[in-house]
């Protein structure tokens, strides 16, 4: 018997399917950066969040667009020339979750965003209770937790290779 | 032997590895992404972009300068929607695009295709009580890039959305019907399932068109989303 495809026109009554992604591109730079798009907080408790995009080479993304969401606050940042982006923001109150922010990244040669976390050094106890931590193998985990460096929070993103970021499915 | 189904809801998103496109080599993340238990989506929060300024001028690429852009004047409008077809309201859409000579105003572009003092090429609105948005322009052009010999882009136009939650957030890129540039693009072919290509290229809409004034060309967007959208496991 001659094995038929599935009549998924059925299906897709019901649930469409989604438009798919295509990649940011390089030329983005003078559209979606608003105004101190990167500071999404002030005052005491704000922070400052660094970081730079890797390739797999290790060489720095200067095209991509990193953006940051969390506890109502959302910020956006381009990487610059040596792939750096920076953020000021508060560090989001516990929820059912350790506090975290969303991160979303965009570059040239990303065909679809990719999604991780930036969790906080000094939420050893929260980050060991999080039910996302905990299901990512542990030799990974360091990934996802910013390090402090003096005043600022240090948090690299590598999207491929040797310590590869972790990053979720969406 | 099994025969491979095509599954278009599977097959419509491009992989993050597709060497034909050269930049995803180095930038495809090499490990297994980590999934999340799809019920937590209902848990986490979405995505909140209300610092993005948005003024109704934004939605009209042709009014942003003393003087009229160069090329043909067109309207893009759509609905915006989840996987039920239910419209996503109050939205934020954002496009940009090359002017209609191929040349983009971004610094980085080094086309030797003539800037237009007229047009920048980047707009904003919301998506109104139906999910709809509408945005006047110019047809974008062609333009070359170097990711192998003789490689031209087909006229697209960026798109970036947002939508309710956090697995609803798009980026991705409109093209025009009819373009012989289509089937030579690997960034449009790198997506696997024909249906999901089609997705992508807008229609002319004479009901959209203004007559004596622009053409019109519908493009409807289906965002994902398990919040909005509970799926059937």
């Amino acid at each position: 018997m001659v094995a038929r495809p599935r009549l998924e026109s059925l299906r897709l009554g019901e649930h469409r399917i989604p438009t798919p992604s295509q990649t940011v591109g390089p030329f983005f730079g003078y559209a979606l950066p608003f105004v101190d798009g990167h500071v999404a907080a002030s005052g005491q408790e704000a922070m400052r969040i660094e970081g730079r995009l890797l390739d797999g080479a290790g060489e720095p993304v200067p095209d991509g667009l990193v953006e940051v969401w969390g506890g109502q606050q959302f910020a956006r940042c381009r990487t610059d020339s040596e792939g750096v982006f920076q953020f000021t923001v508060v560090k989001p109150a516990a929820g059912v979750e350790a506090p975290h922010l969303d991160v979303t990244i965009f570059a040239r040669g990303l065909l679809r965003h990719l999604a991780t976390r930036i969790y906080f050094p000094d939420e050893v106890t929260a980050n060991a209770n999080d039910r996302i931590f905990n299901l990512i193998d542990p030799a990974r985990r360091d990934t996802l937790i910013a390090h402090s460096e003096g005043a600022v929070l240090r948090f690299d993103i590598r999207l491929q290779g040797e310590s590869e970021t972790v990053f979720f499915a969406l | 032997m099994p025969v491979k189904v095509p599954d278009p809801h599977r097959d419509s998103e491009p992989p993050y590895l597709y060497p034909d496109y050269r930049a995803s080599v180095r930038r495809a993340p090499g490990l297994e992404l980590v999934r999340l238990p799809p019920e937590w989506f209902h848990e986490l929060p979405g995505p909140v972009f209300g610092r993005v300024p948005v003024h109704p001028e934004d939605a009209d690429l042709t009014l942003q300068h003393e003087g009229r852009p160069l090329g043909e004047r067109i309207i893009v409008s759509g609905r915006v929607m989840d996987g039920d077809g239910r419209p996503v309201r109050h939205t934020l859409v954002e496009v940009w695009q090359a002017n209609a000579a191929g040349r983009y105003v971004d610094p980085m572009d080094d086309h030797p295709a003539p800037l237009d003092p007229n047009f920048t090429g980047a707009g904003r609105c919301l998506t109104d009580g139906e999910g709809r948005y509408r945005f006047v322009t110019v047809k974008p052009g062609a333009y070359p890039w170097r990711n192998h010999d003789n490689a031209w882009r087909p006229a697209h136009i960026h798109f970036s959305l947002f939508g309710p939650s956090l697995d609803s957030r798009l980026v991705t890129q409109m093209y025009f019907p009819g373009d012989p540039l289509i089937p030579l693009d690997p960034i449009l072919q790198s997506i696997p399932d024909q249906r999901g290509r089609d997705l992508l290229v807008a229609a002319l809409d004479l009901e959209l068109t203004e007559p004596e004034w622009a053409l019109g060309y519908r493009w409807d967007i289906t965002l994902r989303g398990r919040k909005a959208t509970p799926r059937e496991p």
